[in-house]
């Protein structure tokens, strides 16, 4: 039987740097996303992102090849100086961008106001879960695709993208946030910086390693996250996935340290008509973003042919399983929310 | 003559019994408050009081001469939540708090109140929302009180398009709603599936507390939600918060010694006590948790600064 797929869904690959640009597009993504070397964009770290001019270079490189850029402007303006987040707004406009991802209505505002044709997704950041709240970003803004939080699972997916006129973009792999995007605050907390506030989670700047009898503790600000004994792996203390007691256990109270990949699901997605699907990790390797794009590449394309009737079912390719396995946080994958194993 | 600081007392965000919950609304209709949020903000699994409950209730607490205003819920899932959203937008006589975009989606064109989880971090936004018809506005937590003064300026409040200037409704004691999930926490920890979760949330009043391995009080575990264990007090900036122009406090419910946290609100706030008595009598409570005022203050938000 063949369920003959109503559209393929877009490929879109991170890119922190203008190398895993290049890497992302030769990779065969359909379009890359990027931010700016600041707070207006929710990977905010030193090293990572493009200026002006390594943005220009990206766009013509992806351009000449049939790929998007889109531009990630997806933390919150801030009171102080809100001219930043309009400037990147007009900068999106400046390089070429195919289009722009944002949270934040004020920025949403200005753009409609001021590039009426900049074409508006809707960040993760912005923390639509429901298709009444899609809907008032599309009414009032004109946003023409939104990024679904890594909360909901497959049927909410799927009611969402049926009362939506609007594309709806998923996540495919990455690092998981257990939380729903935009409305967590577990950083700021401990750092005063939070992904709202300043574009990062758990910021390198406020993490300490200190080795103690053998062991290393970890610690962000004063807070003590993490453990690890001399054999134990030892995993970034993104503060969620740190462990914790509770009721005197010692346990990983909110998240285990796994990554989220949906490509099991890839035939679901696209019979409910996805319009795109995302990979995480602008601040991982170009060798990362390389890799992890040609597996979802080849995947995409395999089940899209396979809905077509062409080359049998379709199957997660073992090859596939281990590269993206190898590149999992732990090592481990997970269905995350999506089939909520823990509902 | 000095304008009074109304006291609003927010949303529950525990799980408390049907009994404890009418009890506990019984002794804040004879507090100081002057407003009370109702309704079930955090999981849709909670069912002890339906919204025909809480509307009954709200009913009562008017009746005792509290203004009430309707919470919806937090996250918004299933078509069940929808419902229930558009069961509280359709009825008029509450004032209700938009939790999210769907809420301000249904809500729009009418008077209404932003909740601290509407992502609101300057000018601009609070002016998009107050076109919406937004009356009143609860910064998210991690705002500074300076930054606060800059979005909603008291010399130059943002208004709505009846020309009513927007409220500033400042979080000003509890633990903090910090960040919210589809998965239960109080679930996880119990080793058992949301759907079958035995409302184990109903034994921790107020909440579940997450240490550090080495003892210190961190998080609290409530359900879909993650609390700071440290309580949010602003007992001691009343200069500051009236320079930033915040016309209402709100105070978040614990189980423990409530009334007394509002008598001293309402003591240091509205009857001229000094704020040093006010947070002696505080720390002799025996509260759940440390006091904290981090986010006030432009620090991490679990700092405190006398």
């Amino acid at each position: 039987m063949t369920v003959s797929y109503a559209r393929k869904p877009q490929l879109v690959c991170p890119a922190g740097s203008l190398r895993a640009l290049q890497l992302a597009v030769n990779a065969g993504a359909d379009a890359v996303y990027m931010g700016l070397k600041d707070a207006t964009n929710a990977r905010n770290f030193a090293g990572l992102n493009f200026d002006l001019e390594q943005a220009r270079e990206g766009v013509a490189h992806a351009h000449a090849k049939g790929a998007q850029v889109l531009m990630a402007l997806n933390t919150f303006a801030r009171a102080q100086e809100p001219e930043r987040w309009w400037r990147a707004v007009d900068l999106a406009v400046e390089m070429g961008a195919d289009a722009l991802i944002c949270a934040d209505t004020a920025v949403m505002a200005y753009a409609c106001r001021e590039h009426p044709q900049l074409r508006l997704h809707l960040s993760v950041q912005a923390s639509a879960t429901s298709y009444e709240a899609i809907e008032f970003y599309r009414e009032h803004y004109g946003i023409q695709r939104a990024v679904l939080p890594r909360v909901l699972m497959l049927s909410h997916v799927g009611h969402v993208l049926r009362n939506s006129s609007v594309e709806i973009e998923v996540f495919g792999f990455g690092s998981l946030c257990v939380m729903v995007e935009g409305r967590c605050a577990l950083s700021s907390y401990v750092t005063g910086q939070s992904p709202n506030n300043a574009g990062v989670c758990s910021p390198p700047s406020a993490v300490r390693w200190v080795d103690k009898a053998g062991a290393v503790q970890v610690r962000l600000g004063e807070v003590l996250i993490d453990e690890f004994g001399p054999t134990e792996p030892r995993g970034y203390p993104t503060l969620c996935k740190g462990r914790f007691a509770v009721d005197g256990v010692r346990d990983y109270a909110l998240e285990d340290p796994t990554s989220l990949n949906s490509m099991a699901l890839l035939p679901e997605l696209m019979a409910m008509g996805i319009a795109a699907i995302k990979i995480e990790g602008r601040q991982r390797s170009a060798a990362y973003v390389e890799q992890v794009t040609r597996v979802w590449r080849a995947a995409i394309d395999a089940c899209f042919a396979a809905g077509n009737g062409q080359g049998g079912r379709f199957a997660v390719q073992p090859q596939w399983a281990a590269t993206l396995a190898e590149h999992a946080e732990g090592q481990q994958v997970t269905l995350g929310a999506y089939s909520r194993p823990w509902r | 003559m000095h304008e009074r600081m109304a006291l609003t007392i927010g949303p529950l965000q525990y799980h408390w019994s049907r009994n404890d919950v009418t009890a506990f609304y019984a002794s804040m209709a004879d507090s100081a408050a002057d407003c009370l949020v109702l309704g079930e903000v955090v999981c849709a699994r909670r069912r002890e009081l339906k919204l025909a409950d809480w509307l009954a209730l709200a009913g009562e607490l008017r009746q005792a001469g509290k203004e009430v205003v309707l919470a919806t819920q937090t996250l918004i899932e299933s078509e069940a939540d929808l419902r229930l959203l558009r069961s509280q937008a359709e009825q008029h006589e509450f004032l209700v708090e938009a939790n999210d975009a769907s809420a301000l989606q249904l809500l729009q064109g009418r008077p209404f109140v932003l909740s601290p989880h509407i992502n609101i971090y300057n000018q601009s936004a609070l002016q998009q929302h107050a076109a919406l018809g937004a009356t009143r506005w609860v910064p998210p937590l991690e705002l500074d009180l300076a930054t606060v003064a800059l979005i909603n300026p008291p010399s130059a409040p943002v208004c709505n398009p009846q020309g009513q200037a927007v409220e500033t409704e400042v979080f000003a004691f509890g633990r903090m709603p910090l960040a919210f999930s589809a998965r239960c926490f109080t679930a996880r920890h119990h080793h058992l599936n949301k759907d079958e979760c035995q409302y184990r949330c109903l034994d921790d009043p107020d909440g579940l507390v997450l240490r550090s391995t080495e003892g210190q009080d961190f998080l609290v575990l409530n359900g879909t939600q993650t609390q700071s264990a440290g309580i949010h007090c602003l007992l001691g900036q009343a200069p500051a918060l009236g320079a930033a122009g915040v016309q209402r406090l709100r105070l978040s419910p614990c189980s423990r010694s409530f009334a007394e946290v509002v008598y001293q609100f309402e003591q240091v706030f509205n009857q001229g006590q000094d704020a040093e008595s006010g947070l002696d009598a505080l720390h002799a409570l025996h509260l759940p948790g440390p006091l904290v005022n981090g986010y006030a203050l432009n620090q991490a938000g679990m700092a405190w600064q006398d």
